[in-house]
């Protein structure tokens, strides 16, 4: 029990520190939501008027307070942008940039474990050599040219898909599962590159132990070895870190969701950015932070669960 | 239409107006190798088929669906096509009546009456009444009870002192305007939306007068317009259009290639060049005023000789043939050569490139070994970041040493725009519906006069230009002014950019607007 | 037999490493006092020109010669991924080591903190670096540096909690040997495997932030080249004129193989 309270308060520390910073991060960064709406041509006393009603000319501590009471009764406030309220903005972003993670993560835990195995099963090997190399270098590289290359090559040069043709799911549940294939693949390529690696490294340690050895003496063959007795000692450290991969995922998804135009949260995280529209962002930050602190949660849950020997400390 | 030509062309030679700021054709496309076909509506290859459905990419989300609320120049050109004003802009730069069917300007410039043409419907079915007219006029001119902050006044609407209905001698509907000041310009401002007087929902389903009906609008997505059948006007030919909203050009160009749109604007020489195969390429000008722009009040700048310098080391042609394949017009004040009437072509050459006298002048300066420079551009804007990057190398000729600094368009705005704390900057200057509005900025007390350009001539003879009422007085006041601009080298004037639209082969009569426009109306598919 | 085959072919591996991070040395340290055109002179005439003999890598959209762009951009980027990783590996250390070894309120605060940086955007995290220290590249090292501390610290902290509690550590404190002594004398040496993959790990994600940071137009401003913002430049010239993308992707490349098969078999050798 003492476990559960002590993991509530520290997420809500952490919720209020990362509301904190992104605050204090729009105190320093410069620009301001009334002149980003009004642009080059406005008047001064018209930039004036909408600061007001915006609340810029409140004394800052009242305009975080201000903030936070209405985060805490889950109200985000009214997008300076579109003048609509955040909760609406991201209710209907929600769905995508969901549906992209776990699609990429599905993707990453499909294909990563059996080329780890493959890995390991023969280290040194042909297959492990190609796909050391592979891996390696999909890692090297940058997230936006991916999606790039994935696009030209999935959508121009083979036409498996057309790029830009997203369906809402709401309108045509196959066309946006279709669509989502190739974005969720671009986040996903270099984590399963990561994956791959951590899992090969994670087997061979499990390899060198006793139980191994004993297991082979027994006359099991080396793939029952594999599957049945290192695979889930290995998975351990696995789990831990794919909790951290799904934080990349949804960092990833903010480039992805640019290059394939995708209408998530991450894109309109982008442009609330650039327009200085201060309540989106807040609640954004505040829903990335909530998913990882989650996930992380589930993990060390998780972790207690395949593995009796970690106990919750308290 | 017929009975209106003759105020059209009354409105002409009265006002003269020409309205910029869009993508407007290029006269002399001809030169354009790589452009395969159809030049707007003049050549079109085949009949036109009434009906059906197009995506045409933009890459800008929209603002505000309320067209008085609507900042964004991308907004605006969407919305053209639901939304009307009393006049509207057609293509060769006029204004034309719209929701109005006859413009009286009284002689001494105070008062704009406007009759109402007959029947005309809102997308709700409901007529339009003087009161709507009214409503709209005044919640642009900032003179409702209760403004709301959003909607951005013009300054020149501000002049505005009352709004009024009535009925004329024949008994049909009329708004007058009364001015506190002359203005014969103030037309070009009047192209603001009519919308229905008791409607509160414009943000989310907008009602207006226009060829075509909104459908649905998804943020980040697509904006969808379907025909208006009760338009007064000529109907258009296509049922439904979606404006795709793309993350950015790039993007965008890969939905081009791949076939999921059919019109996209906005594109670089550079991939236009590679549409050829499916896309009939139309070029036009951007009608932007691309500079150097220059701190008049900062070191080293301000010092006339040093601007003059700068002037002399840039070369204006080098930097159309890197970045746009030797595409665009070279300026030489701030005017745009499609504003013809009152493009003053004189100044265009006052500096020549020359590093020898540009060297000699900033020795006079008192910097005979040059000095150093930033040049801040936003960051958004891969054309003047191109720019810049030539402007560097050829600075250095000179000796002057300039580093680039990329910032963010909202930095830009408060910093460079607000702030005015900037050295030198690149950015193109669009403008509104008057000439005045093209050149206002350099009135030396202007809050938009972010160059800090102090001069009193220049206050002097833009204030007589603004109120003259003979059109041969008022443009040779404008010449003037530029040239002003440019013996004081104001800053280092590059071009009007050239415009690259891909059209579906598919498709045919796309029309450039001098302002920003995109017209769906005149759109139609070939047989 | 096995045993040494294996470690024939780590060593084999570990040249092959060397001389992929040698080849890149020598594009840089080549680079540092030559380069066959200036990387920044321009011409309308040459623009996207193809490989060829006088311009082995092509020239780019803005008629620049692309090997001599590459000789000096990665060095910029061998320059900031170096350091970045230098910084965040230090500074990291000490704070991991601290935390691990003392745990308590301090730990639990640094902790948090670090969960907030890592769920913090990026980018926005980017653009407060920028308005505070500014763009080039000495700046950028900076502020990259600083948002890779928390990553080595969650590294070494939870190696440090593992190893506290182990055997020779406490034989070590029961011989009288001071805190700072068994943190950095007696436990450091024992996380080299996992930092050294750390550190890999860690040049990767250096070389991917710069790309980004040049991607969102926040890292080397133009037209200075760095192998990132080549990169984000080629993006659009893909079809057009591939060459763009592949001398700056291969250098990337090379590097990135490189240095982790270097770390991976020193790191095997070790144990």
């Amino acid at each position: 029990m003492r476990y559960y309270v002590k993991k509530i308060i520290s997420l809500i520390m952490v919720l209020f520190l990362i509301m904190l910073l992104t605050f204090i991060a729009f105190q320093v960064i410069p620009g301001d939501g009334a002149l980003s709406k009004l642009g080059v041509d406005a008047e001064e006393e018209a930039v004036e008027a909408l600061r007001e009603a915006l609340g810029y000319n409140k004394s800052m501590p009242e305009r975080f307070f201000c903030f936070m009471s209405g985060a805490i009764r889950g109200d985000f406030g009214t997008s300076y942008q579109y003048s609509r309220p955040v909760s609406d903005l991201l209710a209907a972003r929600l769905p995508v940039t969901v549906g992209l993670a776990v699609i990429s993560i599905l993707m990453i835990v499909v294909l990563s474990v059996p080329l780890g195995l493959l890995c390991s099963h023969r280290e040194g090997g042909v297959a492990d050599s190609i796909i050391t190399f592979v891996t390696q270098t999909l890692m090297a590289v940058p997230a936006f040219f991916l999606g790039i290359l994935i696009t030209l090559l999935f959508g121009l040069v083979l036409k498996w898909f057309v790029p830009g043709s997203y369906v809402a799911p709401g309108e045509n549940f196959g066309q946006f599962l279709h669509y989502m294939i190739f974005p969720a693949f671009a986040i996903a390529v270099p984590k399963i590159a990561m994956t791959v690696k951590f899992l090969k490294t994670s087997v061979l340690r499990e390899l060198k132990l006793d139980y191994v050895r004993t297991a082979r003496s027994k006359g099991n063959s080396e793939r029952r070895v594999l599957w049945h007795h290192v695979l889930k000692n290995a998975l351990i450290p696995v789990i831990t870190f794919m909790g951290m991969v799904i934080a990349d995922v949804l960092a990833g998804s903010i480039v992805i969701e640019q290059v394939f135009n995708l209408p998530g949260v991450g894109r309109l995280l982008i442009s609330a950015i650039s327009n200085r529209d201060y309540p989106v962002v807040e609640a954004i930050v505040v829903y990335i932070a909530s998913v990882v602190l989650i996930v992380n949660f589930i993990v060390d849950l998780l972790y207690q669960k395949v593995d009796p020997r970690v106990k919750l400390q308290d | 239409m017929k009975k209106h030509g003759k105020i059209l062309l009354a409105l002409l030679l009265v006002l003269g107006v020409m309205v910029l700021g869009g993508c407007s054709k290029n006269e002399n496309s001809s030169d354009n190798p790589q452009s395969g076909g159809v030049d707007g509506a003049d050549t079109a290859t085949g009949e036109p088929v009434m009906g059906g459905s197009i995506i045409v990419g933009i890459t800008q989300d929209l603002d505000s669906l309320d067209p008085h609320k609507a900042q964004a120049a991308g907004t605006d050109e969407v919305l053209y096509n639901i939304f009307e004003g009393v006049v509207k802009p057609d293509k060769d730069g006029n204004l034309v009546p719209a929701v109005a069917s006859k413009v009286d300007i009284s002689e001494d410039g105070m008062t704009y009456t406007f009759t109402l043409r007959e029947n005309v419907k809102f997308h709700n079915g409901q007529l339009v009444t003087a009161e709507d007219v009214v409503y709209s006029l005044k919640r642009c001119a900032g003179l409702l009870e209760n403004p709301d902050p959003e909607i951005k006044v013009s300054s020149a609407l501000s002049g505005i002192s009352d709004i009024t209905a009535s009925t004329d001698a024949s008994g049909n509907p009329t708004v007058t305007l009364t001015l506190s000041e002359a203005n014969t310009e103030l037309l070009g401002y009047l192209t603001c939306a009519i919308i229905p007087k008791d409607y509160d929902k414009q943000a989310d389903a907008p009602v207006g007068t226009g060829p075509f009906k909104f459908v649905s609008y998804t943020p980040l997505q697509s904006f969808v317009i379907e025909k208006n059948a009760d338009y007064y006007g000529t109907a258009p030919y296509l049922d439904r259009v979606t404006f795709k909203i793309s993350a950015d050009t790039d993007a965008a160009f890969l939905e081009l290639l791949a076939g999921g749109i059919d019109i996209f604007p906005y594109l670089t020489s550079e991939q236009a060049s590679q549409l050829t195969e499916d896309f009939n390429i139309e070029v036009g000008t951007m009608n932007l005023v691309q500079a150097l722009f220059l701190n008049n009040a900062q070191k080293p700048f301000d010092d006339i000789r040093v601007r003059r310098a700068m002037c002399h080391a840039i070369n204006r042609q080098e930097i159309l043939d890197i970045v746009a394949d030797g595409k665009g017009t070279i300026i030489g004040s701030n005017m745009f050569a499609g504003f013809a009437k009152y493009f003053n072509d004189e100044v265009t050459n006052t500096y020549p490139y020359d590093v020898e006298k540009a060297k000699a002048l900033l020795k006079e300066a008192g910097y005979p070994d040059g000095f150093s420079m930033t040049i801040t551009v936003p960051s958004n804007y891969q054309f003047h970041v191109d720019t810049a990057q030539v402007i560097v190398e050829q600075l250095k000729a000179v000796g002057i040493r300039a580093e680039i600094k990329l910032i963010e368009w909202a930095s830009w705005l408060s910093d460079v725009y607000r702030g005015r704390e900037y050295q030198s900057t690149i950015i193109g200057l669009d403008a509104n519906l008057a000439p005045s509005d093209v050149i206002k900025r350099y009135r030396s007390n202007a809050s938009s006069n972010f160059v800090n350009y102090v001069n009193e001539e220049f206050d002097r003879i833009y204030s007589l230009a603004v109120a003259e009422t003979k059109d041969d007085a008022k443009t040779a006041y404008y010449k003037q002014l530029q040239e002003l601009l440019a013996k004081d080298a104001a800053s280092v004037y590059i071009q009007d950019p050239a415009c690259y639209v891909a059209v579906s082969k598919k498709l045919s009569g796309y029309t450039f607007y001098p302002v920003y426009v995109q017209d769906m109306s005149k759109v139609y598919f070939v047989k | 037999m096995a045993q040494q085959k294996r470690s024939i072919k780590k060593n084999r591996s570990l040249i092959v490493g060397i001389v992929l991070v040698s080849i890149v040395l020598l594009f840089v340290v080549v680079g540092l006092f030559w380069t066959p055109y200036n990387p920044t002179q321009m011409s309308a005439a040459l623009k996207n020109k193809p490989p060829s003999l006088t311009h082995p890598f092509g020239t780019d959209y803005m008629g620049r010669d692309i090997l001599s762009r590459v000789m000096e951009g990665a060095g910029t980027t061998f320059l900031i991924s170096i350091v970045t990783v230098l910084i965040g590996l230090v500074c990291g250390t000490v704070i991991g080591a601290l935390t691990g070894y003392y745990g308590g309120i301090v730990d639990e605060l640094l902790m948090r903190l670090n969960d907030t940086l890592t769920s913090f955007p990026s980018i926005l995290l980017a653009l407060v670096f920028v308005s505070v220290i500014g763009t080039g590249k000495y700046n950028i090292v900076i502020a990259l540096g600083i948002i890779f501390i928390p990553s080595f610290a969650r590294v070494v902290r939870s190696e440090f909690i593992v190893q506290k509690e182990l055997d020779y550590v406490r034989n070590a404190k029961l011989l009288g040997a001071g805190d700072f002594r068994i943190m950095f004398v007696h436990i450091l040496p024992n996380t080299k495997p996992i930092l050294l993959s750390s550190i890999t790990i860690g040049l990767n994600n250096a070389i991917l932030a710069e790309a980004g940071m040049s991607y969102l137009s926040l890292g080397v401003q133009p037209p200075d080249p760095s192998l990132g913002r080549m990169l984000s430049e080629a993006q659009a010239y893909l079809l057009r004129a591939p060459w763009f993308a592949m001398a700056p992707g291969m250098m990337i490349v090379l590097t990135v193989l490189g240095f982790s098969l270097i770390s991976e078999n020193i790191k095997g050798s070790a144990a």
